[in-house]
């Protein structure tokens, strides 16, 4: 047999690919082979899984809300304008990705804790967060919210300014150039840091363990329901697991379909 | 009357102008890029704070750094096409006409904006986005855009250099009838000056942040106030209507009289390009010789010496500038009011439809 002609660099790569797809996508197969659809329907019935699914959705939900409600102003302040001191606020606005979900924790119950820097402030407004719903919302605000400042930033910085100068000589504020021009046509990257993030806080872990503990129906999401069955029941953790996985796949690839759809058409040029 | 001073410093070099240009005249002006031009019209536009400056059109003050005024970008009614059109690509054709008209309602500015479109003959593609487009059609929406909310004042970048050889033409002699109609005062940018010749009622040549020369093209042409305004100006730009001749030439009756063939192609309208130094000058009544075909009987006007040549500028139906040496301008007799002949070969002449 002839050597193919294009030489090993191609075959190298070609092998590296291969390397690299199956070690990521083996444990999510192994989830779905493992799993018998009669324990997917069993283990959903049980008390606490439905429960949990509702309770993922609605922080999950709430924690986008109020990452795309600040962080967008926020991002495109950042991209658009140029003062001392801005590279710095870049990095402490990245912080929180490189911090692990157990800091993120301890840092959350030190800042909003009872005893915490602001603890008095907000025992005193009559406002409960560690161990509530709410906690569960601000953990994984805080945890899922750099993934989109990111992406928002540099989709606001990739923007076309002359866009930007003719909606002002064409009458519009600052305030409107920035919804009617700048949030459409950076539309599919901020979309895409919104997919980021949301996959994010679906599957935080760590820091909502922390701060708002693990208490069925209360602040029990799905990754922490699969991490108390774990121990206990086995087929259940895969089962509620195979639910994580979906959920997850569906939204990114609704996400991914929504931003090349034609309610954004023409944002790319 | 638009009037623009600034002086403001921009990386490597100041800006300092004083501009104006009044009601349905356009001021061309022309210069090399990085010259400042488009910073001028991003200062009357709002959306470059010189350090100091004032900009008035008309009785509104917009800017006045004295006086601590500075009227934001939206409230200055200007309407400003951009070099590469900046048509918002995530809007129909129709919408991004519409956009400046956001205080109407929906079906009032969908009429308006379609009216608009069909005046530079592209309703048709009212539902198109701007990435389907060619140039030309970009360019006709975003003139349209540009007049849509009624602007108090007119401000063109490079309005043609995006465009294709063929396109510039029929967009440019639009343009030129855009400006004419408009009413309101007019700032082209350009670093053609052909265009800016074509375009413009009056050109300003500017150089290193700096006007340098303002005046009509003749003027320019004529009196250079300096070797880089006579390099810069290069042409003498004439207009008339060309047609093609049984001798295979192309011959052109200029506008106001007299004729001049060229070896270029060209039917209809057509501006003629002929540089200074090409044009000789021979006394009133000495007989036709040699080998040139075009003869325009003259007047001259003005004598300016540029560097070691002299600037001849020449009364004819459509003023002409010939250069010449010194020797040739003593040798010649030549003073305001001497009589001559201007001559220039048919392959010097250049044409471009307009």
């Amino acid at each position: 047999m002839r050597v193919s002609r294009r030489g090993w660099f191609p075959v190298l790569l070609a092998a590296a690919l291969t390397v690299v797809l199956s070690f990521l996508t083996l444990p999510i197969v192994a989830i779905f082979v493992d799993t018998r659809p009669l324990d997917l329907l069993s283990s959903l019935g049980e008390d606490g899984a439905l429960e949990a699914l509702r309770l993922s959705l609605l922080c999950s939900t709430l924690a986008v809300g109020l990452i795309v409600v600040f962080g967008t102003p926020a991002a495109y302040l950042l991209a658009m304008s140029r003062f001392r001191g801005r590279a710095t606020i870049v990095t402490l606005v990245e912080l929180p990705l490189v911090l692990p979900p157990a800091v993120a924790g301890i840092g959350l119950l030190a800042a909003l804790g009872p005893k915490g820097l602001l603890g008095g402030l907000i025992q005193d407004a009559g406002v409960q967060l560690v161990l509530t719903t709410a906690g569960v919302v601000l953990a994984l605000t805080f945890v899922a919210a750099p993934f989109y400042l990111r992406q928002a930033q540099s989709a606001f910085e990739a923007l076309d300014r002359t866009w930007l100068d003719a909606s002002r000589t064409l009458g519009a504020s600052e305030a409107r150039t920035f919804l009617r021009v700048a949030i459409p046509t950076a539309g599919p990257g901020l979309i895409s840091g919104l997919a980021l993030a949301w996959g994010r806080a679906l599957g935080e872990f760590g820091a909502t363990l922390m701060f708002a503990g693990s208490f069925r129906g209360i602040t029990q999401t799905v990754p922490l329901a699969i991490y108390e069955r774990f121990s206990t029941d086995f087929t259940g953790a895969l089962a509620l697991s195979t639910v994580l996985v979906a959920v997850s796949a569906a939204l990114l690839l609704s996400v991914k379909l929504l931003s090349g759809s034609a309610w954004l058409g023409g944002a790319a040029r | 009357m638009l009037r623009v001073e600034a002086r403001a410093r921009l990386g490597a070099f100041a800006l300092d102008v004083v501009l104006e240009t009044p009601a349905g005249r356009c001021l061309a002006l022309a210069g090399p890029s990085g010259a400042g031009k488009t910073s001028v019209l991003r200062i009357v536009a709002g959306l470059l704070d010189p350090r100091h400056g004032r900009v008035s059109c008309g009785d509104e003050v917009w800017l006045d750094t004295a006086a601590g005024i500075d009227v934001p970008p939206e409230r200055r009614r200007c309407g400003y096409v951009f070099q590469e059109y900046a048509l918002f690509p995530h809007l129909r054709a129709w919408q991004n006409v519409a956009y400046p008209l956001h205080d109407l309602p929906r079906r009032e500015r969908r009429r308006r904006a379609l009216e608009l479109l069909d005046r530079f003959g592209v309703a048709h593609l009212a539902d198109a986005r701007p990435r389907t487009l060619s140039g030309g059609e970009r360019q006709r929406v975003s003139v349209a855009r540009a007049l849509a909310r009624r602007p108090a004042a007119l401000l063109l970048d490079e309005p043609l250099s995006a465009l294709d050889a063929r396109t510039r033409a029929s967009a440019g002699r639009e343009l030129a009838a855009v400006l004419r109609d408009s009413g309101v005062p007019a700032l082209l940018v350009t670093h053609d000056f052909t265009e800016a010749a074509l375009l413009g009622d009056r050109v300003g040549v500017i150089d290193g942040g700096r006007v340098v020369q303002v005046g009509t093209v003749a003027e320019l042409a004529a009196a250079p106030a300096s070797t880089f305004v006579a390099d810069f100006t290069g042409a003498v730009v004439l207009t008339g209507i060309a047609r093609p001749g049984p001798d295979g030439l192309t011959h052109v009756a200029l506008d106001g009289g007299g004729d001049v063939a060229s070896t270029e192609p060209g039917d209809g309208p057509v501006a003629v390009s002929v540089h200074p130094w090409e044009i000789v000058l021979t006394p009133a009544d000495t007989p036709r010789s040699g080998s040139a075909q075009n003869h325009i009987p003259v007047e001259v006007t003005s004598i300016t010496a540029v560097g070691n040549r002299i600037r001849v500028g020449l009364a004819a139906p459509q003023p002409l500038t010939a250069e010449i040496t010194d020797a040739s301008a003593r040798q010649l007799a030549l003073e305001p009011g001497a009589r001559a002949v201007a001559t220039w070969k048919a392959t010097a002449t250049r044409l471009l439809s307009r």
